[in-house]
């Protein structure tokens, strides 16, 4: 196996914008807003940025296509920008790229920065993509919150659990999000909820209600990384480091072949393990000090908490309803108020789960600063249960 | 030399599974049309949205064929349809494609009248006569459009029905017939016309079934060298009731008591495929092998046929058929339902409907027999099923390349592994059912489901595979098809054999 990414790359600075119903912005001004935070935390000049990775979804609406928009609204100088795309997981491809470009030693500095305006639609939820020719001439014309739902009912099959327990632990995870987000002023969503209203609420696809699917928001958020080295020699204190970086993408075996049971991520189970040989981890329930995972709904988040190896096979009800991923618990999960509360702009939510990562490692958190956390793992997942990408992301503070 | 014998082969039905209360569509129109408040009884079948004559004659056309899906002995389509979906694409091409019948089988659209499909059926017996045919299939079907508040949206249904023709193992000898042919117009539907216009009732039945049904029946007792008496089962479909159908019969020589059941009750005048919805009802019902049929069909003057019942007719004992098809049913009392299914009315269907629907026809070539005939593939190494078919194969174990035979799908066993119930994505039917089916035998689709009743669906239920509408490009006036999924739940499963029929 390679030597892998452990320690070579540093983060220089991060920035966010404001996640939510951007009325007032547009993609280039949410790129602005997260760029001149990281660059202002990482005390460098434009001039300094060899190369960028850009990522953004949906090009109908909103951004479009290349490398162009990202260097127009910055106003680069004229540094090559790559435009990734991997679904929801584009925020971690562009981060991937960035980190690969500086550990190679093509570049210095590299700047990863993802954006996504979504409220320029007219109507709720995600946009209705487009699948090319072929796949919509046979495949359902669902959604995605009908595609996630469907963990459920197998999970359920598999596991012996009862659609009330269920839908209560995956209420569980929501009212932990929305607890979460109204400690976050950049959060979308900022109100707590309580069980019983996430249960009663409208049914948007069985079994997930309303509060079960995360925020649609508009939203940037950007990453700027070069080596611990010249980290340092810029004056930079408590390096945090990526220590793994890995992503799985489904072959066909999900959707395809029989031996998949719908009720977990196949592709998370690799990525996942790959992740923690990378890292050097090798008990994540116990190294594990927090973690932002996709979750897009209530669901995903629970079955998650299984492929990522924290609670153990069919045991992740019993660990949300204990609390072990609230803030309060053992591995606390979504403490910026995740995809569910800070909100999904689909190209930024890689590199949003980095900055929460980051500012938490630095101590600079603010009112939900967790105690003294080493090891930050992101999740970032992109496409249906049946076919996807998935990316795990693990930093932690240098040499820790 | 005796001449070999001629008939029908076999024979399947359709009939969609949602019954709309006559009740509920007089109700909603009583303060307009109280002159309708006398005809509340009974049902009549009802198209699902995603349902149309094409898919329609696809399912009546399974039910004949059965189980197995070697098809290669077919060799002649002939479709009526007064309803077909496309004027130019052959459309029993697009049934030949989802039956996967042989490329090399005469495939012929009969449309126009009311005839459609006993004209299609008096082709096929003439062809298989001539010996060029061997076995034809005749299917007929119709998806009826009529406007709100008529009488004909009280008296029509939807349904299909299905014949094969050939000389060998005949449980139906065709013994002669005739057509009269009459520029006598009851009702039009003009080329840009989506709808009918319908002329006098008294006048139609009066003047045009009275005295030309009759004559119809006269020749073909002469060419079929059959006497009137003779005549157990006489079959006509005609909305002016079960008495007016009688007088016919006897002012033709035929005993009134033949006068078989139109189904005006529990299914309503399926158009160009009612006739053969008959004679299929009584086949199941009370055909008796020796009994003479006479089948006729008015329309633009009138079709007649005699056949003989046969020995035979016990091999089909275990067809849905009709009989089947009108048991499986579900009672549709929502009138606006039915409005909105049939383009009716104009309704908001929200932004998400709004996503172009345009279909790459050189895409759908290239995978035509994936789309339009659900057929995968088989590794002839490792036996591994998948959908679709690939160059490199699915199985994780070996990925062999370049190993995989067609291999069909429709057929096959499967359950439901997971599914949701969508309330967000656009559907004609919400909640938009869907999810991932595995198949016993291997391979999996995730594919949209129809006909659910909305609660009863779990991972685990079985499930039967369906050829419906996909999309409606109305931008363009196209129509996708595809295959999907029907949950039966356990009670349903045993009416889709004829064992429960009985």
């Amino acid at each position: 196996m390679a030597a892998g990414i452990k320690d070579k790359v540093a983060i220089l600075g991060m920035g966010c914008s404001k996640f939510g119903e951007r009325w007032d912005a547009g993609p280039e001004e949410l790129m602005v807003e997260a760029y001149l935070e990281a660059m202002q935390d990482a005390g460098i000049e434009p001039t300094q940025i060899d190369a960028a990775w850009f990522s953004t979804h949906i090009d109908e609406i909103g951004t479009g296509k290349g490398g162009t928009p990202l260097s127009l609204a910055l106003r680069l100088p004229n540094i090559a920008v790559t435009r990734v795309e991997n679904f929801c997981a584009g925020g971690s491809e562009a981060l991937r790229g960035a980190v690969y470009a500086v550990a190679s030693g093509a570049a210095d500095i590299a700047l990863a920065l993802g954006v996504e305006k979504l409220k320029d639609t007219g109507y709720g939820g995600l946009p209705v993509g487009n699948m090319g020719t072929l796949i919509p001439q046979w495949g359902p014309s669902g959604s995605a919150p009908g595609n996630f739902a469907q963990l459920a009912s197998a999970y359920r099959a598999k596991h012996g659990v009862s659609k009330d327990d269920l839908k209560r632990a995956i209420a569980h995870v929501s009212v932990k999000s929305h607890a979460n987000g109204v400690k976050n002023p950049k959060a979308h969503l900022r109100n707590a909820v309580t069980e019983e209203q996430v249960m009663g609420a409208p049914m948007i696809a069985e079994p997930l209600g309303l509060f079960d699917c995360c925020g649609v928001s508009d939203g940037a958020a950007a990453a700027i990384v070069t080596t611990p080295e010249i980290a340092r020699a810029l004056g930079k204190k408590d390096l945090v480091t990526v220590k793994a970086m890995q992503l799985a993408v489904s072959n066909g075996l999900e959707s395809q072949h029989n031996s998949w049971d719908g009720s977990y991520f196949h592709t998370a189970r690799i990525a996942a393990r790959k992740a923690y040989k990378e890292a050097g981890i090798d008990n994540p329930r116990e190294q594990v000090s927090m973690m932002e995972v996709h979750d897009c709904f209530s669901i995903t988040e629970l079955v998650t908490m299984e492929d990522l190896f924290i609670s153990p096979e069919g045991g992740a009800v019993k660990d949300v309803m204990d609390g072990f991923y609230d803030a309060d618990g053992k591995v606390p999960c979504q403490i910026d108020g995740g995809l569910k509360c800070f909100g999904h702009p689909i190209g930024a939510s890689g590199l949003r789960m980095a900055y929460e990562m980051y500012l938490q490692l630095q101590g600079r958190a603010g009112e939900r600063q967790l105690a003294n956390p080493k090891i930050g793992l992101t999740h970032n997942l992109g496409g249906a249960p049946a076919s996807n990408v998935c990316s795990v992301t693990i930093v932690g503070a240098y040499g820790g | 030399m005796t001449q070999q014998m001629v008939g029908l082969t076999g024979f399947g039905g359709y009939i969609p599974r949602l019954r709309l209360q006559r009740k509920s569509i007089i109700q909603a129109n009583a303060w307009v049309a109280p002159n309708f408040l006398g005809k509340g009884k009974g049902e009549r079948s009802m198209a699902n949205w995603d349902e149309d004559s094409v898919t329609m004659a696809v399912e009546a056309a399974r039910d004949l064929l059965g189980p197995g899906d070697d098809r290669s002995h077919v060799d002649a389509l002939y479709f009526g349809s007064t309803t077909m979906p496309f004027k130019d694409r052959l459309n029993s091409g697009i049934v030949s494609a989802a039956l996967t019948l042989d490329e090399h089988v005469r495939a012929v659209d009969v449309a126009s009248t009311q005839r459609a499909g006993t004209s299609a059926l008096m082709q096929a017996l003439s062809a298989i006569r001539g010996g060029e045919v061997r076995n034809a299939l005749v299917l007929a079907s119709d998806h009826r459009k009529t406007k709100a508040v008529t009488a004909q949206e009280l008296d029509f249904g939807d349904g299909a029905a299905a014949l094969s023709v050939g000389t060998e193992n005949v449980i139906a000898a065709y013994l002669g017939g005739a057509s009269l042919t009459v520029d006598f117009v009851d009702h039009f539907r003009g080329e840009t016309e989506e709808f009918d216009y319908t002329w006098e009732e008294r006048w139609i039945r009066d003047e045009g079934f009275a005295k030309i049904v009759p004559r119809a029946v006269k020749a073909a007792l002469e060419n079929s060298g059959v006497s009137a008496e003779d005549i157990k089962h006489f079959i006509l479909p005609c909305t002016f009731g079960v008495k007016f159908v009688q007088q016919l019969a006897k002012r033709s020589g035929v005993d009134p008591e033949t006068a078989r059941d139109t189904l005006a009750a529990n299914c309503g005048e399926t158009g160009a495929a009612h006739s053969l919805v008959m004679l299929i009802h009584t086949l199941q019902t009370e055909a008796r092998p020796g009994d003479k049929v006479l089948v006729l069909q008015f329309g633009g003057g009138c079709d007649a046929l005699v056949f003989e019942v046969t020995d035979k007719l016990s091999t089909q004992a275990g067809k849905r058929g009709i009989t089947g098809a009108l048991q499986n049913r579900a009672e549709e009392t929502n009138y606006m339902k039915f409005l909105t299914f049939n383009g009716l009315i104009e309704w908001e269907r929200g932004m998400r409907a709004e996503q172009d629907k345009k279909t790459a026809l050189t895409t759908l070539y290239r995978n035509e027999d994936m789309l339009m005939g659900l057929v995968g593939g088989r590794c002839t190494e490792t036996g591994v099923i998948q959908f679709p078919r690939s160059r490199i194969s699915v199985n994780p174990n070996k990925h062999t390349v370049d190993t995989q035979e067609p291999y069909k799908f429709a057929e096959k066993k499967a359950k439901i592994l997971s599914w949701s119930a969508d309330f967000l994505s656009f559907s004609m039917n919400p909640p938009n059912h869907y999810g991932m089916v595995v198949f016993e035998e291997g391979g999996r689709i995730m594919m949209d489901f129809t006909d659910v009743e909305t609660g009863t669906v779990d991972s685990g239920m079985e499930v039967k595979l369906v050829f419906r509408i996909k999309e409606v490009d109305e931008k363009r006036g196209f129509r996708r098809y595809f295959w999907k999924a029907v949950p039966i739940a356990a009670s349903e499963a045993k009416s889709q054999t004829g064992q429960a029929a009985e």
